[in-house]
């Protein structure tokens, strides 16, 4: 019988497999997605928001 | 005279929410008599009369209203709804009135304990989480719904989602904070540190919560710019955090449905450990990412300049994201906590550094090319102040969460000047500024009505976190190095009670430093109170100070 709730559970069926991984290249995917050149535009118009309304 | 004169019915939602809280009225008094404790009783009492009144004010409000409900859009601009935004607006002032007094009364306390009265109600232990979730909670968390409902709705174009919910959830939070406060004074506790409130209060703040949630998202659906605004993320995922937050820490099994008395589910160091997962990310969801989206959309509305970087807002906030939800453990290095864990919270914590100061190189660098306006505008210096004292606040975590430094700072009052540094000098000025902010363009004022006075109140707040974090600092230290000083023979040099009584001058000047911060709150209510009532002949202030050429 599979013991429930321990700490060495909940550890190696998370942290120890495929989350790390997945994480840093969600990351690498957003960091990328903000430093593309082409998209430097449309940031500078969105930072502008604020002074845009009314 | 035209079709869109319909005859007026009850929408679906008033009817439905008119009927939920009179049948909650009849199920509270029955939980009212049936109660097995006091503290019960009267909160089962509390709720039957809110209810009641919740239904009546529901019908009521259906009578005086017109038989269409409010438009969308008036000539094709928006037409927001503001009342939601200033009434929690208006409750922010008085609770953060109330939690600063409470938190100078305790702190004069542990001064002179004589204050305790020798009553229950009174007395420290049960005053100190009213002073912290009245600080936190009531004061922070008005801040973060009234400007978030405002901030949603300028920046997506579009009024606020729904027509009874924005109520229900000022009100609603409202009540909750009235429920927990109440239950502190009468002895009702879970003792979980910011997650006091008993399981009927937590089964509430839910419901409110998920509205809230609701809300705000639907507004963000139905937005007119194609682009959510950076501020829009941070609220979002302080509300979606809370939420997940809320529930993880608060599982719990009454004694009894009809008694105030409640069991966590979670046991021992599983316990500990999602107890400071939940403590750790309040810190960070709450009093960070809610009032980073404040920072994201008042200075840059203050200080007339666009975001200094929407690159570097997308990183850092994704880094939070990522980073945050391992910290947790540097609360209990040292203790049952495996040493792995320990080690991991520690990591991340010193990690955080990086986004921390992402967000205030943001905040900060917006003022470029308007610096000059600090010197004019005494509004705008608190909230720059606000971010300095971010920054410094998350340099000094990282620092305390390294176990050695923390073997040193643990359970000393160094990590309580450390949480007020953090909350006074940011989470308050931020509020503060924004608060200045809000009033003048809810109530359709030209500007506050004087400027000068909140040039006091900077000045006076300043004064007072400076003593209180320098009299915290020195007082940390000196009782860390008290309690692990050995004489020659190996024995503790030091009782306990030693070190107790070497507090005490800084407890004096931990004092002073909280009746200045209370001080200028009290100085801000009344220049909010007169700029909503004074007449435009009265105001002191210029509409705009011109800076010197």
């Amino acid at each position: 019988m599979k013991a429930i709730l321990t700490v060495q559970n909940i550890t190696s069926d998370f942290v120890t497999t495929f989350w790390t991984p997945i994480f840093v290249g969600i990351f690498i995917a957003i960091v990328t997605y903000a430093l593309w050149p082409r998209n430097k535009a449309a940031f500078d118009e969105a930072a502008r928001m604020p002074l845009r309304e009314e | 005279m035209n079709q869109s004169q319909t005859a007026k019915s009850m929408t679906h939602g008033e009817a439905g929410l008119a009927i939920v809280f009179a049948a909650s009225a009849f199920l509270c008094l029955l939980a009212a008599a049936q109660a097995l404790d006091t503290a019960f009783a009267f909160h089962a009492s509390l709720a039957c009369a809110a209810s009641l009144w919740a239904a009546f004010a529901i019908v009521n409000r259906y009578y005086d209203r017109p038989a269409a409900l409010p438009p969308k859009e008036i000539n094709g601009r928006p037409n927001y709804n503001m009342g939601p935004v200033k009434f929690s607006a208006v409750m922010a002032m008085f609770w953060g009135i109330a939690g600063f007094a409470v938190g100078l009364l305790i702190a004069s306390q542990l001064a002179w304990p004589a204050l305790n009265f020798d009553l229950p109600w009174t007395s420290f232990g049960r005053l100190r989480p009213l002073h912290t979730s009245a600080v936190i909670f009531a004061f922070g968390g008005n801040v973060l719904i009234a400007t978030s409902f405002y901030v949603v709705q300028k920046t997506c174009r579009a009024r606020l989602a729904g027509d009874l919910a924005p109520w229900f959830v000022v009100i609603g939070y409202n009540f909750f904070i009235l429920i927990a406060g109440t239950g502190y004074l009468l002895g009702v506790t879970q003792s979980k540190e910011y997650a006091e409130p008993e399981w009927y209060a937590d089964l509430w703040l839910t419901i409110v919560w998920v509205a809230y949630l609701l809300v705000f998202l639907m507004t963000i659906v139905k937005r007119k710019e194609p682009h959510i605004f950076v501020a829009n993320w941070f609220y979002l995922a302080f509300i979606v955090t809370i939420a997940v937050l809320h529930l993880g820490n608060n599982p719990a099994l009454p004694v009894s449905v009809w008694g105030s008395k409640s069991y966590i589910a979670w046991g021992g160091v599983q316990d500990a450990m999602f107890q400071w997962w939940y403590g750790h990310n309040a810190v960070g969801f709450f009093l960070t990412a809610g009032f980073l989206a404040i920072m994201y959309y008042f200075i840059p509305k203050r200080a007339e300049r666009p975001v200094y970087s929407c690159r570097l807002s997308i990183i850092h906030f994704w880094a939070i994201i990522f980073l945050y939800i391992w910290a947790g453990p540097h609360h209990l290095h040292y203790t049952a906590l495996p040493d792995w864990a320990q080690t991991l919270g520690m990591t991340f914590s010193i990690m955080l550094w990086m986004p921390s100061w992402g967000g205030m190189i943001n905040g900060m660098l917006t003022l470029s090319g308007a610096w000059d306006k600090l010197r004019t505008d005494p509004v705008l210096r608190m909230l720059v102040v606000s971010v300095a004292f971010y920054g410094m606040a998350t340099f000094e975590g990282p620092l305390m969460s390294i176990k050695v430094v923390n073997s040193l700072s643990h359970y000393t009052d160094w990590t309580i000047g450390h949480v007020h540094s953090g909350a006074l000098g940011w989470v308050g000025f931020v509020s503060f500024g924004a608060l200045y902010c809000l009033f003048p363009w809810l109530w359709d004022r030209k500007g506050l009505y004087s400027l000068k006075l909140v040039n006091w109140h900077f000045w006076i707040a300043t004064i007072g976190i400076v003593l209180y974090i320098s009299s915290m600092w020195v007082s940390g230290i000196l009782q860390g190095l008290m309690w692990r000083a050995y004489t020659s023979l190996g024995f503790l040099e030091y009782s306990f009670i030693e070190s107790v009584e070497a507090m005490h001058p800084f407890y004096i000047i931990r004092a002073a430093g909280g009746a200045l911060f209370l001080i200028g709150a009290l100085i801000m209510a009344f220049n909010l109170w007169m700029t909503v009532y004074a007449s435009e002949a009265e105001m002191t202030s210029p509409v705009a100070l011109q800076p010197a050429e």
